[in-house]
């Protein structure tokens, strides 16, 4: 009966890391483009059309690691569209982002026509004989697939890339203030391209987990919001990896939590439970990060504001 | 002197922008240990200039030699590689970064971060300039973010340093200091491109000057030769009025009262309000010195309604509580408000002069009737401002941001005294503006004063406030000091005011009633 008990909550807390890992992918790349300066809000749009594009190359050569890079690739593809428009044309930022987004919801749907139901194998999680054995430990530390661990790491080198390394600084200088960027001679417009890119490519990876790992399939419009959640999540976190990691598991976290509470038969409406990972995941980082100074400290100051050379 | 013993040197430099020619066919040179002057008007060109020697623009045409050399200069970072460095008028820094960070990214050499440190320690302090490199640049003063951009200029052993206005943000002490610290960098054989339209500055520190006007080099000369008088006119081809102040009008009962008014900025960067008072009669002007960020901003926005006090006994106007009236009852009852920013704030840049005049006016004159424009009658009162405050434009159809930032402001002025004020409150009237405007909006606000209005001039201005004020007040962090008549005020007392330091000015006092 014990053992029983202890195998549910290992995979819920599985489940956890799976919820989270893709909010982790999208809300990383989301926090260096604003970090920049630049406000993408078509994270959903680029999710699906990395979603989209991972699946079919999977479904096409069998390779999920293949997946995962066509995915990235797709995703900086939609977002350099995005680039271009703000950083060349001088488009609204908000209204950019926010066509993107839809504009992938439309593409990923065209594309996904002819995939809907086919089934794939999904990565699986990796097995360390030996280490992955240990009861308990083992799965909890040891179970995962690989992409959740990649989610750790990149949180880790993207908060020493702009802690401490002289690119991280020229990118949060170019976010803090363009026109003195430019006059010290930085090229703007070059490096956010480029923080645009790696945006888009992590939001493609974030939408393959979801299409490859999490659920195994394609459906329409199957990122269901997330890149919505991740978009929260940076601003939430005041442009701190460690926080956005922290939120990112929380709201996975407390997600498997209401679904296996709603599994239990408890007595609360459905709609309410459902409401309760963003509560908390807003309330959990509104409270860590509720000093007025580190938040005009770390918001990028340029956020959104278009920027002309002279 | 032969060309290869010139630092710099400028050949028929041209630059044209689709609007206008910034710069056409600039020629002039610079010597090792010089202090050279850059004279001019606003939108003369002097900031095209620089930028482009100092890479940040291209010229269309001419040529830069550098030390005897033909040189094109493609960015900032290879003017650096060659020697130059430059101070920004409004500084390139970054405020939520650190002073080291800030120094970093403005060097072209990327060593670690620590040895940094240890040479912005050294070279601040071989100089004079004390600077913490940890500390962040937003708890810094106006005064210490110059060093910041000096010190980092210094590091790179800079044989040319471009100065843009260095001086405009700084208290009468912190002046003289910078002054020392440039004198002392000429004795080393580096030569300085000093820009400012303050006269006396580059009488008492240039070893030459070059004037230009509308883009165009208009001469040459030794400013310890001319009077301050003579470069003004060499700056802008006219004689100029310089109005002259009435002194002994006597000014009658209080208008505005502010009654011990503290009030949280809202923004953690700029000082809160702490207990500020002081009341303008009518018919005086009452002038507000300080440096930008001391206040000033917090107070205006309260003073005008754009932000409501919760205090009711707070702001008096003739005798009657405003603190919890928006700007339109303020202005019904006769207050006025020219804002510092002009595009944005005093006028709406894409709307044309007629509709921006009945923005500010709606209230108060017939332009409007039963919620119904009248557009006739707005275009006639924009044409009136246009003619009696000569603003130079196309018309009434003009669209604001299409004027120069003197004619915008003359008619912002213009149209707010055509209401009649009871209470006119200025920022910065003057910020910006050529000779002639400026001379024509100080007497327009003296004319007003004469008819009895109380006006509120808040600048950063010196000369300005001494020229037309009746009595002086300064803003440091917060704190408004007590007022006096500007009769009685040095600019030394005023400098050590701007500086917080109100003790020491009643010190000061006490030493000279003795």
């Amino acid at each position: 009966m014990i053992g029983f008990e202890v195998e549910t909550l290992i995979a819920i807390l599985l489940g956890v890391a799976r919820g989270a890992t893709p909010l982790v992918f999208a809300a990383i790349g989301e926090l260096i483009t604003e970090k920049s300066g630049v406000l993408n809000l078509g994270v959903e749009g680029m999710m699906l059309v990395g979603a989209v594009s991972g699946f079919i190359t999977v479904v096409v050569t069998g390779s999920p690691i293949l997946g995962f890079f066509a995915a990235m690739l797709a995703g900086a593809l939609l977002s350099s569209l995005f680039a271009v428009l703000v950083l060349f044309l001088h488009t609204n930022q908000v209204a950019s982002g926010l066509s993107l987004t839809i504009f992938g919801i439309g593409l990923s749907a065209f594309f996904g026509l002819g995939y809907i139901g086919t089934p794939i194998k999904g990565l699986q999680a990796i097995h360390i004989s030996g280490l992955s054995d240990i009861a308990i430990i083992g799965p909890l530390v040891f179970g995962h697939d690989i992409m959740v661990y990649l989610a750790f790491v990149l949180v880790a080198a993207t908060a020493w890339f702009l802690g401490k390394s002289r690119w991280g600084m020229i990118l949060r200088a170019v976010g803090e203030s363009h026109h003195a960027a430019h006059a010290i001679g930085y090229p703007v417009v070059a490096i956010r391209f480029a923080a645009i890119l790696f945006g888009g490519a992590m939001c493609g990876l974030a939408g393959a987990y979801i299409s490859l790992i999490y659920t195994p399939m394609w459906a329409e419009n199957m990122t269901a919001g997330r890149g919505w959640i991740a978009l929260a999540l940076v601003v939430f976190a005041t442009w701190k990896p460690g926080r956005a990691l922290i939120g990112a598991y929380l709201f996975g976290g407390v997600t498997i939590l209401q679904l296996n509470v709603q599994s239990l038969g408890v007595d609360v409406s459905a709609h309410l439970m459902n409401m309760l990972p963003y509560i908390a995941t807003i309330l959990v980082l509104v409270l860590i990060s509720r000093d007025e100074t580190k938040i005009r400290l770390n918001a990028p100051a340029c956020l959104g504001k278009p920027f002309r050379a002279d | 002197m032969s060309p290869e013993h010139l630092r710099l040197e400028l050949q028929g430099i041209t630059k044209k922008f689709p609007a206008c020619i910034a710069n056409d066919q600039v020629n002039f040179e610079v010597k090792p240990g010089e202090i050279h002057a850059l004279l001019g008007e606003n939108g003369a060109g002097k900031s095209t200039l620089v930028k482009m020697i100092y890479g940040i623009m291209q010229p269309d045409a001419g040529q830069i030699r550098w030390e005897g050399k033909n040189v094109q200069i493609d960015n900032p970072a290879m003017a650096r590689k060659l020697g130059i460095g430059m101070v920004f008028q409004h500084f390139s820094l970054f405020e939520s970064m650190s002073v080291l960070e800030n120094v970093a990214l403005g060097i072209n050499e990327k060593g670690p971060l620590k040895d940094l440190a240890k040479r912005i320690i050294e070279v601040s302090e071989k100089y004079g300039l004390p600077l913490d490199p940890m500390r962040h640049i937003h708890t810094l003063s106006v005064g210490e973010r110059q060093r910041v951009e000096i010190v980092r200029c210094l590091l790179q052993d800079p044989r040319l340093i471009i100065m843009d206005e260095p001086t405009s943000v700084l208290t009468p002490q912190e002046v003289d200091k910078l002054f020392v610290t440039l004198r002392s960098l000429r004795e080393e054989g580096c030569s300085i491109l000093y820009i400012s339209h303050k006269l006396d500055e580059i009488k008492a520190l240039c070893d030459r000057a070059t004037i230009l006007r509308a883009g165009k080099v208009v001469g040459y000369c030794d400013p310890s030769q001319e009077s301050a008088r003579s470069m003004a006119q060499m700056m802008v081809g006219e004689e100029i009025k310089i109005p002259a102040k009435k002194e002994g009008v006597q000014a009658g009962d209080d208008c505005l009262v502010v009654n011990n008014l503290s009030m949280s900025s809202g923004d953690v960067f700029v000082a809160d309000l702490d207990s500020v008072s002081f009341s303008v009669k009518s018919g005086e002007i009452f002038g507000i010195a300080g440096v930008a960020g001391n206040g000033q901003n917090n107070l205006l926005s309260i003073l005008a309604g754009e932000r409501l006090c919760p205090d009711d006994r707070s702001i008096l106007m003739n005798g009657r509580s405003i603190a919890h009236l928006g700007p339109q009852k303020r202005r019904k009852l006769g207050l006025a408000f020219v804002p510092e920013e002009r595009l944005g704030h005093g006028t709406v840049p894409e709307m044309s002069l007629a509709d921006n005049t009945v923005l500010s006016g709606h209230g108060v004159s017939d332009l409007v009737q039963m919620g119904w424009l009248r557009f006739s009658k707005a275009h006639a009162l924009a044409k009136k401002i246009i003619e009696a405050f000569d603003v130079r434009t196309g018309g009434s159809k003009s669209e604001a941001k299409s004027l120069s930032g003197g004619n915008l402001q003359k008619f912002i002025i213009g149209r707010e005294l055509l209401k009649n004020p009871k209470l006119l409150i200025v920022a910065q009237p003057t910020w910006g503006v050529d000779a002639g405007a400026a001379a024509a909006i100080h007497q327009a606000l003296m004319d007003l004063r004469d008819q009895g209005c109380a006006i509120l001039v808040v600048s950063q201005d010196l000369d300005e406030l001494f020229a037309i004020s009746d009595r002086i007040a300064v803003i440091s962090n917060g704190r408004l000091s007590p007022a006096r008549p500007s009769h009685d005020m040095s600019v030394e007392q005023v400098g050590l005011l701007m500086g917080g330091m109100f003790d020491q000015v009643d010190e000061w006092d006490e030493d000279a009633q003795r």
